[in-house]
């Protein structure tokens, strides 16, 4: 029979373990709510920049009326030899699964792509360290040089998501767009787990360069959550006090929606080809910085999910050793009390 | 004819302004424009610059680096990458980056980065000015 002194002590040690969980997933809970703030406070410009863009695809002559072809090179596509994939990862672990998922879903893609010349860029540290140790790090591939071949990280961002702004986004946006322009890379995807709500989420792989249609998000693979992952969540957000649905934002989206969609002949100060040309670098560059802080809610989430589980697993714990404890103790009584009771006999 | 119009301002990260004004003043790509209430539709890319509108009394000037204004007769919404009210500007991070924009501006060798640095100090300098016009 097991000491009741040692049993004690891993009682008081799980105890203690409970409580960091616990508070980890209050924090975590309490993150979860600014993140998912900032997703929604996003979407109003997104939504307004996209219809704007729309309005001016009918407007402008964007494709050749000869050919057919796209005129703006951001559109055109081509055979996807050299192709930029940027992971989006966290920083930290204890989050469950949640960056073990992205980086399948990464490796699960470059499978799917294999045989071409693949640059991956990661944003957050897991990912990086999972990559590193896969792939080589090399330079960016340029048009004079096509090394390396294959498959290759060529760049990391790390400790970004505790100040997340939009310049970060459209920085990133730049350089890829400049990358592409200049016929370095012919496509450009983004890993990420989105994120609609504690209980929507999806793995997806977004392709975010050429755009193939404005204002829709094209994705090459996705995944969602599966049933038991969503019940452990939705069970977490309860415990912690979390929305399941996101607050109701019906009246701003309606309010976006309008934008620019007018039915009245808008004057153009610029011409339409002049103002597609300068929007379009910034809506890859609204769809990054979306990817960003969806990956953002979805990582708080996911570690709210998993210290929920930690916690309701040491309480599990606590309990069934508590219960060794005290059929300890009774067989130690027992054992005194028949002590007892047999030397009594015996003096008699 | 009425004597105001409603007044969006939005950036990627937040809903900046929701007013109502009497007048705006907003930097068009091509130059400044002066908007009144039952303006005609009108679409413009905003370059860098101040936005300044009024409401009674009371004059609100921002700062914004590249945007987009959509002006109906009744509402005037604005999209800027970023956009400052003159209490929000931190004037010695403005004055750090006019100074390092100034610096690179002599040693810039291609166009490209000329044009570049150039946004850059015409952003501070727009910061700048606007915090310093505060009312």
């Amino acid at each position: 029979m097991a000491n009741i002194l040692d049993i004690r002590r891993r009682i008081r040690s799980v105890t203690n373990t409970r409580q960091i969980t616990k508070a980890m997933k209050m924090v975590s809970a309490a993150k979860l709510r600014r993140a998912q703030e900032r997703a929604l406070a996003a979407r109003p410009y997104a939504q307004m920049l996209t219809n704007v863009l729309k309005s001016l695809v009918s407007r402008a002559e964007i494709y050749d009326s000869e050919t057919g072809e796209p005129k703006h090179p951001l559109l055109a596509q081509r055979p996807e030899h050299n192709i930029l994939l940027i992971v989006v990862t966290g920083d930290k672990g204890l989050a469950g699964a949640f960056n073990t998922n992205i980086l399948k879903a990464a490796v699960r893609f470059l499978q799917s792509q294999a045989g071409e010349n693949i640059e991956i860029e990661t944003i957050g540290r897991k990912g990086r360290d999972f990559l590193r140790r896969r792939y080589p790090t090399a330079a960016p591939r340029t048009a004079e040089s096509q090394t390396p071949v294959g498959i290759a990280l060529v760049g990391e961002q790390i400790g970004v998501f505790n100040r997340i702004d939009y310049s970060l986004a459209s920085e990133m946006a730049e350089r890829v767009i400049k990358r592409y322009a200049d016929n370095d890379i012919d496509a450009v995807y983004l890993v990420y787990n989105e994120f609609k709500s504690v209980i929507t989420q999806r793995l997806i792989v977004e392709k975010v360069l050429p755009i193939e249609h404005v204002g829709e998000v094209s994705v090459a693979l996705a995944e969602g959550m599966s049933e038991e992952e969503r019940k452990r969540a939705l069970e977490a957000a309860k415990g912690a006090g979390v929305g399941i649905r996101p607050p109701d934002t019906h009246e701003a989206d309606a309010a976006a929606a309008k934008f620019a969609t007018g039915p009245v002949d808008y004057i153009y100060e610029q011409p339409a080809e002049e103002l597609f040309r300068s929007l379009l670098p910034k809506y890859v560059g609204i769809q990054i910085f979306r990817g960003l802080l969806e990956s953002v809610a979805a990582e708080h989430a996911a570690r709210m999910t998993a210290m929920d589980a930690a916690t309701s697993n040491a309480t599990d714990m606590i309990d069934s050793l508590t219960l060794v404890m005290n059929r300890a103790r009774q067989a130690k009584i027992t054992k005194e009390i028949i002590e007892i009771v047999s030397g009594a006999a015996a003096a008699q | 004819m009425p004597d105001t119009f409603q007044l969006e301002i939005v950036t990627p990260e937040k809903l900046v302004v929701r007013d109502v004004a009497e007048e705006i003043q907003i930097p068009g790509k091509n130059g400044y424009l002066g908007i009144l209430p039952g303006h005609a539709p009108l679409i413009s890319e905003l370059a860098v610059g101040e936005i300044t509108y009024r409401n009674g009394n009371t004059t609100t000037r921002l700062a914004v680096a590249w945007g987009f204004a959509e002006v109906l007769p009744d509402r005037v919404t604005i999209l800027a990458e970023t956009a400052e009210r003159a209490a929000e500007i931190d004037i010695t991070r403005a004055q750090a980056s006019k100074q390092r924009a100034e610096a690179n501006l002599a040693s810039s060798a291609t166009e490209e980065d000329f044009e570049r640095v150039t946004a850059d100090l015409q952003r501070a300098e727009t910061r700048l000015e606007v915090a310093e016009k505060k009312n």
